[in-house]
């Protein structure tokens, strides 16, 4: 194929991304659903309870990696934890890990800026959570909880587990990696075309000028750009990468992704369930200031 | 038998009711499935991921959309 004419690269582009990025998802996806059927959250908390304090954030953060994490399961996660008497800073590092660090997240960086970025974030989100998860566990923020959620802390309920055979554990990771390619599919589609398009037939350089380095507000507006476009972390992550060939810093463009997958408005109206919408704010701006901290970081060290 | 699905309502608890319904359907057993929303009700229980699926009282599955054919083995392993 001519990649020297803009149709050409595009084209190139597209094609070569998609087929790299669904092969990934397919892995990816089945391996880390595979792996999490041995780590349920129930048996996760119930290690985490014994804990030192500051081993206790980092495994927290890890484990958030690896345990299933969607909106609509993050109240009973929350007071799953905090029930069971798991101090309420280690189940903040918990809770920032694991929709920053997911797996739809790492495919696509890995698919389009190669594992060195995908490591990067991963190393980053994980310092992200634990020092958010420290500095909240600081701030004695336990009062802004729900009244029902301090009626029961340290009141565990019995730990539910349930024996599975690997046939089981297979076919529930096949059956989520199918889900989760029905979500995503059309999302990566049209992420990765428009980011072909953009590859071709914009200009190089043309955002350098906007969203360059030398602009010291394009970390924090990239953030605030990126907390409502949460569900399309698919979708969003190949016009990312095409934009930072056009100028865009990749401290900038890093902290813009995890602004998407880590802060999202339907996570918090869900949060405010069992969290007075005070302590959301905090929540919020802490891991928000994170964020903007490596972004910036990224832009002066990465060249 | 009184088959509970604990979750907050969200589109994979209402697709494991309806796997629930059905392999109570084919053994052909009386069955009520209710649906468990309460979050208080749903931790106490024990459930950190949703859904939860449990049989008389008793949980037996969490964080899963168990399809028709492990829901009655399940049911009939009671």
């Amino acid at each position: 194929m001519d990649t020297s004419t803009p149709w050409g690269a595009a084209l190139n582009f597209f094609v070569g991304d998609i087929i790299k990025i669904f092969v990934l998802l397919v892995v990816i996806i089945f391996a880390v659903s595979l792996l999490r059927t041995f780590f349920p959250p129930e048996k996760v908390r119930d290690r985490l309870a014994k804990l030192p304090r500051f081993v206790a954030h980092i495994l927290a953060a890890l484990l958030g990696i690896i345990t299933p994490f969607c909106s609509c399961s993050a109240v009973p996660l929350f007071l799953g934890f905090v029930e069971a008497g798991i101090p309420l800073g280690v189940t903040f590092s918990f809770l920032v890990a694991s929709p920053m660090i997911n797996e739809v997240a790492l495919v696509m960086l890995l698919g389009l800026f190669g594992w060195q970025i995908a490591l990067l974030y991963i190393g980053l989100g994980l310092v992200i959570a634990i020092v958010s998860g420290l500095v909240l566990g600081k701030l004695k923020v336990e009062p802004l909880l729900q009244d029902f959620v301090l009626k029961n802390i340290g009141k565990a309920p019995p730990m539910a587990t349930i024996r599975q055979t690997w046939g089981d554990r297979a076919s529930f990771a096949w059956g989520y990696t199918l889900d989760i390619l029905r979500k995503v599919s059309l999302w990566v589609v049209l992420g990765v075309g428009l980011g072909a398009w953009i590859h071709g037939y914009v200009p190089q350089d043309l955002l350098a000028q906007w969203a360059g380095r030398s602009n010291p507000f394009a970390v924090p507006i990239a953030v605030l750009i990126g907390i409502p476009l949460y569900s399309n972390a698919a979708g969003v992550l190949p016009l990312v990468a095409a934009l930072t060939e056009k100028g865009v810093a990749m401290g900038t463009a890093l902290a813009f992704m995890m602004a998407v997958t880590a802060l999202s408005f339907p996570e918090f109206m869900i949060l405010r369930k069992v969290m007075k919408v005070k302590l959301v704010a905090i929540f919020a701006s802490v891991v928000g200031i994170g964020i903007i901290l490596v972004g910036y970081v990224f832009n002066a060290l990465l060249r | 038998m009184l088959i509970e699905i604990l979750g907050s309502g969200c589109p994979n608890c209402a697709k494991l009711a309806a796997h629930a319904q059905e392999a109570a359907t084919k053994l052909g057993i009386e069955a009520t499935v209710k649906k468990v929303t309460d979050f208080g009700e749903i931790a106490a229980r024990g459930v950190m991921s949703t859904p939860g699926f449990a049989v008389d009282g008793r949980l037996l599955s969490t964080g899963r959309v168990l399809t028709v054919d492990q829901v009655l083995r399940l049911l009939k392993g009671e």
